[in-house]
């Protein structure tokens, strides 16, 4: 059996402590905090339901030890309309209808600010491979690829 | 207001890219329990023991139940639409691996999947059948009596049968197939076959029952709530008012969420343990637990040197897997269509649902039309190919035209079958030259065109309650798991009370408030519910009318509802509650020849034309651009209905070029993503996607399903595609490098060497 610890990291920018499992993983970990944006699907680290934003860099919840959070800052999906608007990528996604089920769209939501941050004008190409390690049963990409480039083209007239 | 043809964004948009949406799978409840299940490892054999002493020593666990523990609160624990075949948990015999064998019950999962690990069971192993084709005539027997439902009229000859593991023999006879094919210039025979696959719904399937006193909530990923609460309160022998069924979002169910699946052993835990227990299947079980039917279809065809099919016959063979699941309709109401979206006069159809030691199968994306498409649409193209004819216009001249009788007799109607050839054939620009590639490289287009019926006899109830303030509710059993119907069916709601659909609430899934629905399966929401809350919209909209005279307000005037109601109770109160149910009407089809003149309450079609390139050095394939066609009436929300399409054409796709169960002795070798491929970004062609001008004269505003159509042409227009680009016939999915180069070895007369 494994122990337990106690672990201190930033949540969606507030300063928390959890006891925790160490066989936990991350998705387990958000949600005793009451956030189930992040979910387990493959739970193999192959699907992206479970990207979560760890210290910035997208990481996938399901293989993601709670414990390996302990001083690190953590964003989740809920992060990104706090205060109540909408992030522009999660506008342009409704625009374009970029989702069916939802179940794989915070994934999709997440790894496309970390696209468009590291490039924020990409071509087709780039979207899907950037986006290729998150799965979409319903099969809504071509909808996603118009998703993103309608938030590249909204997110530049903000900068 | 225009408020149907409105491309709106979807009612529940912003809770789904927030992460918000509600899911089962998110649920948890105060004192919780996690079920853990300990699952067969041989496809067949009594069950001699089961040891859980050390499972039940273990700790956290707070109990350990088999299948003898079921019964003691039900004692009759088989379940199923069609047959009452499948135990909740195995009972004196296993009949596939990964069956459900024993529970493990504690408030932490990992101590329950801990426990389950000590579970030890013992098995008389009996010789097993995985073929469906064998098992027709195989000695191993998967169960010992036919258990007919009793649901379905046609299936009370099987009741008690003994000695077989045909759970349903489906036939089909219109004219006379013998003289036609005597007299017809050319006959060709094929055998193709389909392989078995898993849905995969991102959300795997979720059950959460919550005991009460004398009464059970389960909160399910479910798409049949209604028949869930029968079904638990059949089990039960409790009234169905005992039973509620809750059913929030669904994270994707292309019909592996039907009927019953973790639902009655969610319930039974709960009872047992007088706790909410919750099984959450992972990815790997769900493979376990529903799966598409692998088949062998043997089609045969007479044809005039002209080109017109003057007989057809056709042998199906379903694999049902262990349980018979909702199989034996798929064999029988995709059965009677094997024959093709094409006017032939002299047709036989044997279709048997088979009992193996598999995991069950049942409905998936197609209800079965996508395994009869591929071997029909293949065998089409092969035909074209001996007379000598273009095989759009080999198709053009076959196909069944309105007016005309479909293979059952029934005649045909808001079919558009010919548009929608016509939309693929002009998109990919059939006759105008193409880049057919040089060298390694080949490039080839292909089509293929389909056709299903809907579900009948069936019943939808719909509630639409108007509040005094003038908002609007709708009550519906219909779910919504992706495919868009509560917008769709607000947008209804709205046309018809001349609102807007952003105004009208849609409360889905909850057998405590909303009427009873079949299900959300077979494409059937947009046209059943749809026309059943059409009718409770209008009968809220008369009652209003009614209320408005009453209070002396002006007929015709558009007065807000508010006012209306402020008039009549002198403050905001009151409502108005409209209430629409729809039955279409059906006549069964004869047991003897298949034949009904009314078999469907309307038609589906769908058609999908492929650009393929093959590297003939290597086998290797790419689907350069995929197009797609269908005719859904008039569609209702047409960007979600676009987007449904190609989503469905996607899926398709998965199935025809890259997903296959591996079995090795009845197991699941690849029950993963890591080694279960579905579509990802870098696998989608270039889409287009179609709906042709139509009306559906019977449907809620012209509408009709679509979820569906989009499967239909897609695997043989990829395989004739191949057979253009190379000369090389494709007869089993998925296509892969391996057999293109097989085939491609074997046509140059110098095979790979393992096959000289």
């Amino acid at each position: 059996m494994s122990g337990a610890r106690t672990i201190a990291f930033t949540l969606n920018g507030r300063k928390e402590t959890a006891a925790i499992e160490t066989h936990w993983n991350l998705v387990e970990l958000l949600n005793r905090f009451g956030l189930g944006g992040a979910r387990e699907s493959c739970g193999q680290g192959l699907c992206g339901c479970c990207t979560v934003l760890v210290d910035g860099v997208a990481v996938s919840g399901c293989l993601y030890l709670a414990v390996a959070a302990d001083g690190k800052t953590i964003a989740t999906i809920e992060s990104l309309d706090e205060g109540g608007a909408l992030s522009p990528v999660q506008q342009a996604f409704i625009d374009a209808g970029a989702f069916q089920c939802g179940f794989c769209t915070p994934g999709f939501v997440l790894m496309t600010h970390q696209l468009l941050e590291k490039n924020p004008d990409p071509s087709e190409d780039e979207i899907r491979h950037y986006l290729s390690g998150n799965l979409c049963r319903c099969a809504a990409y071509p909808e996603i690829v118009e998703a993103v480039r309608a938030a590249a083209k909204a997110m530049k007239h903000v900068r | 207001m225009n408020q149907v043809g409105r491309a709106i964004p979807r009612l529940e948009a912003r809770t789904k890219v927030t992460g918000r949406a509600d899911y089962v799978h998110n649920l948890r409840l105060p004192g919780m329990l996690y079920g853990k299940i300990f699952r067969s490892t041989v496809p067949h054999g009594r069950i001699v023991s089961i040891d859980v002493t050390a499972a039940r020593e273990a700790e956290g666990v707070y109990a350990v139940v088999t299948g003898e523990d079921i019964k003691t609160i039900i004692p009759n624990p088989y379940y199923g639409p069609a047959f009452h075949d499948q135990p909740i948990l195995a009972l004196d015999k296993v009949r596939y691996v990964g069956e459900a064998v024993a529970v493990v019950l504690a408030a932490d999962p990992h101590a329950a999947e801990r426990a389950v690990q000590s579970i030890v069971a013992e098995y008389e192993e009996l010789a097993p059948v995985f073929d469906e084709v064998e098992a027709v005539t195989s000695s191993a027997i998967v169960h010992d009596e036919l258990k007919p439902a009793g649901t379905f009229a046609d299936l009370k000859h099987l009741a008690g049968r003994k000695n077989t593991n045909v759970a349903l023999d489906y036939q089909l006879r219109r004219g006379d197939v013998a003289k036609a094919m005597a007299s017809a210039d050319h006959v060709l025979e094929h055998i193709f076959k389909t392989q078995q696959c898993m849905h995969t719904p991102l959300e795997p399937i979720v059950a959460l029952a919550e005991p009460g006193e004398g009464m059970l909530t389960i909160h399910s990923s479910c798409q049949t709530p209604s028949f869930v609460r029968m079904e638990i309160a059949r089990l039960l022998g409790w009234p169905e008012n005992r039973v509620t069924v809750k059913v929030p979002f669904l994270g994707g169910g292309f019909g592996a969420k039907v009927y019953v699946k973790a639902e009655a052993l969610a319930a039974a835990l709960a009872l047992l343990a007088r706790r909410p227990v919750k099984i959450a299947l992972t990815m790997e079980e769900q493979f376990y637990t529903i799966t598409k039917h692998a088949t062998t279809f043997r089609i045969k065809s007479g044809v005039t040197k002209d080109g017109r099919i003057v007989a057809r016959e056709c042998d199906v063979y379903w694999n049902g897997g262990a349980y018979a699941d909702i199989g034996p309709r798929v064999a029988q109401k995709s059965g009677f269509t094997a024959a093709g979206p094409y006017d032939i006069d002299n047709v036989r159809i044997d279709s048997y649902e088979v009992y193996t030691n598999r995991p069950p199968a049942g409905a998936l994306r197609g209800f079965g039309i996508p395994q009869l498409v591929w071997a029909y649409e293949s065998h089409t193209d092969l035909i074209a190919h001996e007379i000598g004819m273009d095989p759009l216009e080999f198709r053009r001249k076959n196909i069944l035209a309105d007016g005309r009788p479909q293979a059952t007799g029934t005649i045909m109607q808001d079919a558009a079958i010919g548009k929608v050839l016509d939309a693929i054939a002009e998109r990919m620009k059939w006759h105008a030259p193409f880049d057919r590639g040089t060298g390694t490289l080949r490039r080839g287009r292909g089509l293929g065109i389909g056709f299903k019926a809907s579900i009948s006899p069936t019943t939808s109830g719909a509630i639409v309650n108007v509040s005094a303030d003038g908002s609007v509710v709708l009550y519906t059993n219909t779910i919504d798991m992706g495919q868009g119907s509560d917008t769709a069916l607000a947008q209804i709601v709205a046309e018809t009370l001349d609102i807007r659909t952003e105004d009208v609430k849609v409360v889905h899934g909850n057998t405590d408030v909303a009427p009873y629905d079949m299900g959300t399966l077979g494409s059937r929401s947009t046209f059943h519910m749809g026309n059943a809350v059409k009718r409770a919209a209008e009968e809220a909209r008369a009652k209003l009318a009614a209320l408005a005279a009453e209070v002396g307000l002006p007929a015709g005037t558009n007065y807000p509802f508010a006012e209306i109601f402020r008039k009549r109770y002198g403050m905001q109160a009151g409502n108005v509650i409209g209430t629409g149910t729809y039955i279409p009407s059906y006549k069964p089809t004869d047991p003897k020849t298949g034949q009904s003149d009314n078999v469907t309450p309307f038609w589906m079609i769908g058609g999908a034309c492929a650009e393929v390139e093959i590297d003939t050095e290597t086998g290797h394939v790419r689907v350069l651009r995929l197009v797609n066609a269908a005719d859904c009436g008039r569609p209702l929300n047409p960007k979600v209905a676009r987007a449904q399409l190609s989503g469905a054409a996607i899926m398709q796709l998965g199935f025809t070029m890259y997903e296959t169960m591996e079995l090795d002795g009845g197991q699941v070798t690849n029950a993963s993503f890591a080694d279960y491929k579905i579509p990802g970004f870098r696998d989608i062609p270039v889409m287009e996607a179609e709906l042709v001008a139509a009306t559906q004269s019977t449907g809620p505003f012209g509408a009709k399903g679509l979820g569906e159509s989009g499967t239909f042409g897609v695997s043989p227009a990829i395989a004739n595609a191949i057979h253009d680009a190379v000369g090389i016939r494709l007869t089993e999915l998925p296509i892969r490098a391996e057999a293109i180069l097989r085939a491609l070895r074997a046509k140059e007369g110098r095979p790979l060497e393992d096959e000289e």
